[in-house]
């Protein structure tokens, strides 16, 4: 069966989510090759080896953490001239698109991002996109060279599956770009204990109409009722209320939760490019008349600070 | 010293327009106004601000795309930017990322640059990967995705805002930078700007120019084929209720009848 490499996504060896998704689906299309790079990256083998990768490849340097990007893509090229897969999977984030466009100029091959499915089709995997801030889906193939495609995070369930995990030591050596973007310092972003936004089942999100920093407590209550991640329209963060981390939309993260709720949030198009997908959409809006009421599930028109407190009580209540 | 900066600016349909694709499957132009991509205004901008700290600079800003595609040179003239490249030929209808990512190389490489400036992403493909490219093509540093950038005696610096941590980064040039929209507001042109932009020169280049073989570009020379394009059904209306003081308690009970509690 075809190899299927596959970009692991990991903080010091605990893999995130969306590459547990790509597992799954690398299995659709064979058997997965996993690719784990820098601090760590060896402890990700037996959580890869639960969701069917047959082979971890790990290498550790110190120039993963110190340059940018560049160093990653040596690596992954590494990778793909040792294994010469049927494709190279990555997640959508924003460093691994980086990495599978060089990667993809470097082998000559076409380049598809941000699918939310992916199958295997006659001719190689077949991709699905979303376009047009989700009014459309497309299919796409890649047609020449080794299909090389980021997929979204929620695209695809997480599933178990043993395989092997042989580890294996991948011999890299970094070309002469490899440093030319020296990372020179770097401040981790402060944990908030909530899920992270674009892994989220539900995200909770307040606009302009939150109105104020001290106001999204209203927000976060709600979000902590549920287990949810906290989003921000760009309103609220031009604001300065959130961070810009927290922005949901075309210029913020992109977000396919299985609940969205948006509250005091009107709904622009560039907002809806970040949310349109989620599988149910509720929103909380004091105009009747806000766009963002074409797309929800369930929608109350009147004044958060009433409805979202008293959601969030009976929240609390029900679930004891 | 002088400072050559190229910025890539790239023409889109109006995002408030209906947006769709035409029967070849390629984004339909025809219907919907087009404009200069916002996101390229912050480089525009960041581009202008650079240039204007230089001893002496030039701001040249190219763009790869149809006839049209002058409106959003024009706009970047009117913004500051000193004289514009564009590139047009009619084998270029199609053309995906690696082909543009070439045709943009190559222009960059005739034009002249210290530094090449882009947008994190053009506001209808939203692929977000073409600096990267760019830089891998040219073989200089990529200094990505910054909501900060400046460049002093040959070295550009930024801050690069990502999920996990903020980074400050440095390269030497000549580099690719992008920028984010969280760069500083892109200024509006002034009606002085938009008069002296008639008069800047926008030189034209085609396929020949650049020594790109037809056969590598458009939709014939395509690494990506995209096999259909559907129209997602609309969202069946949902329920809309008015606060009458249990709106809450009534979004609870729909959370609960799907599950979410
Ligand atoms: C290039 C570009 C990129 C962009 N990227 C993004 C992006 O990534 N994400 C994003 O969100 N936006 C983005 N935008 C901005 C976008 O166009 C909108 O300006 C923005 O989404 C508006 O945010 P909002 O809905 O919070 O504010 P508004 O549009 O001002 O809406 C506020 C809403 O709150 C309601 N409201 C007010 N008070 C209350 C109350 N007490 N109770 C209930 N409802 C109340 C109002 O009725 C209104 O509908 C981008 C714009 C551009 C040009
Ligand atoms: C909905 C949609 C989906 C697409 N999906 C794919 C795909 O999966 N694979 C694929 O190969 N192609 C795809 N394309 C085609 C691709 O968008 C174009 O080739 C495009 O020019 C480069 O991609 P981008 O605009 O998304 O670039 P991005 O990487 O988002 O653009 C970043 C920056 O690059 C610069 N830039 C981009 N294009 C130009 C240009 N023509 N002239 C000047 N500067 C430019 C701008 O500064 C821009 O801000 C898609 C197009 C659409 C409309």
């Amino acid at each position: 069966m075809a190899e299927v490499l596959v970009y692991v996504d990991h903080v010091d060896g605990a893999v995130r989510k969306p590459t547990l998704e790509l597992l799954t689906l690398a299995r659709r299309i064979g058997e997965p090759v996993a690719v784990a790079l820098g601090a760590g990256a060896a402890d990700t083998a037996a959580t890869l080896a639960e969701h069917g990768a047959v082979k971890v490849l790990t290498a550790e340097a110190a120039e993963f953490a110190d340059y940018l990007v560049v160093p990653k893509v040596d690596a992954l090229q590494a990778a793909y001239d040792a294994v010469s897969p049927a494709a190279v999977l990555l997640p959508s984030s924003a460093e691994a698109k980086e990495i599978a466009a060089r990667l993809a100029v470097r082998i000559g091959s076409g380049l598809i991002t941000d699918a939310v499915d992916l199958e295997a089709g006659d001719g190689g995997p077949v991709a699905t996109q979303s376009a047009f801030a989700a009014a459309f889906t497309t299919k796409t193939r890649v047609s020449t060279g080794t299909p090389v495609i980021t997929v979204k995070p929620n695209s695809a369930p997480v599933e178990p599956a043993a395989a092997a995990g042989t580890v294996e030591a991948l011999s890299v050596s970094f070309g002469a770009a490899a440093t030319g973007t020296k990372v020179v310092s770097r401040t981790p972003r402060e944990s908030t204990g909530r899920p992270e936004l674009t892994e989220a089942a539900i995200v909770v999100s307040g606009g302009r109409g939150v109105n104020g920093a001290e106001n999204f407590a209203v927000i976060e209550a709600l979000a902590d009722s549920l287990g949810a991640a906290v989003g921000a329209s760009r309103a609220a963060v031009d604001a300065g209320w959130y961070p810009h981390s927290n922005q949901v939309g075309q210029t913020g993260k992109s977000v396919s939760p299985q609940l969205y709720v948006a509250s005091g949030i009107s709904g622009a198009i560039q907002h809806r490019a970040g949310m349109q997908t989620s599988k149910t959409i509720v929103a909380i809006n004091k105009d009747a008349e806000a766009p963002i009421f074409d797309l929800v599930d369930y929608g109350v028109v009147g004044d958060l600070f009433d409805v979202v407190p008293q959601l969030t009580e009976e929240v609390k209540t029900r679930k004891g | 010293m002088s400072l050559r900066i190229v910025v890539c600016v790239k023409y889109v349909p109006d995002a408030t327009g209906d947006r769709h694709f035409a029967d070849d499957l390629t984004v339909d132009r025809d219907d919907v106004d087009g404009l200069l991509s916002e996101l390229d205004e912050y480089a525009v901008e960041q581009a202008l601000q650079i240039a204007g700290e230089a001893d002496d600079a030039e701001v040249t800003v190219l763009t790869v795309g149809p006839e049209d595609a002058r409106d959003a040179l024009r706009k970047a003239l009117s913004m500051g930017a000193d004289e514009a490249v564009h590139v047009e030929d009619d084998g270029l209808h199609g053309t995906d990322v690696l082909g543009t990512s070439l045709v943009l190389a190559k222009a960059i490489e005739k034009t002249g640059y210290d530094l090449v400036v882009c947008g994190m992403a053009s506001t209808d493909g939203t692929m977000g990967v073409l600096p990267a490219m760019l830089s891998e093509r040219l073989g200089v540093p990529q200094v990505t995705l910054l909501s900060e950038v400046s460049v002093e005696g040959g070295t550009v610096k930024g801050r690069r805002d990502g999920d996990a941590a903020s980074e400050q980064l440095e390269a030497s040039l000549p580099a690719v930078v992008s920028v984010t929209d969280q760069s500083g507001e892109a200024r509006y042109p002034s009606f002085k700007g938009i008069m002296a932009a008639k008069k800047k020169p926008v030189e034209t280049l085609d396929l020949e120019d650049l020594d790109i073989e037809a056969d590598t570009v458009g939709l014939a020379g395509s690494w990506t084929a995209v096999d259909s394009a559907a129209q997602r059904p609309a969202r069946t209306a949902g329920t809309i209720v008015k606060d009458e003081g249990d709106g809450g308690k009534q979004l609870a009970e729909f959370l609960v009848s799907q599950k979410f509690i």
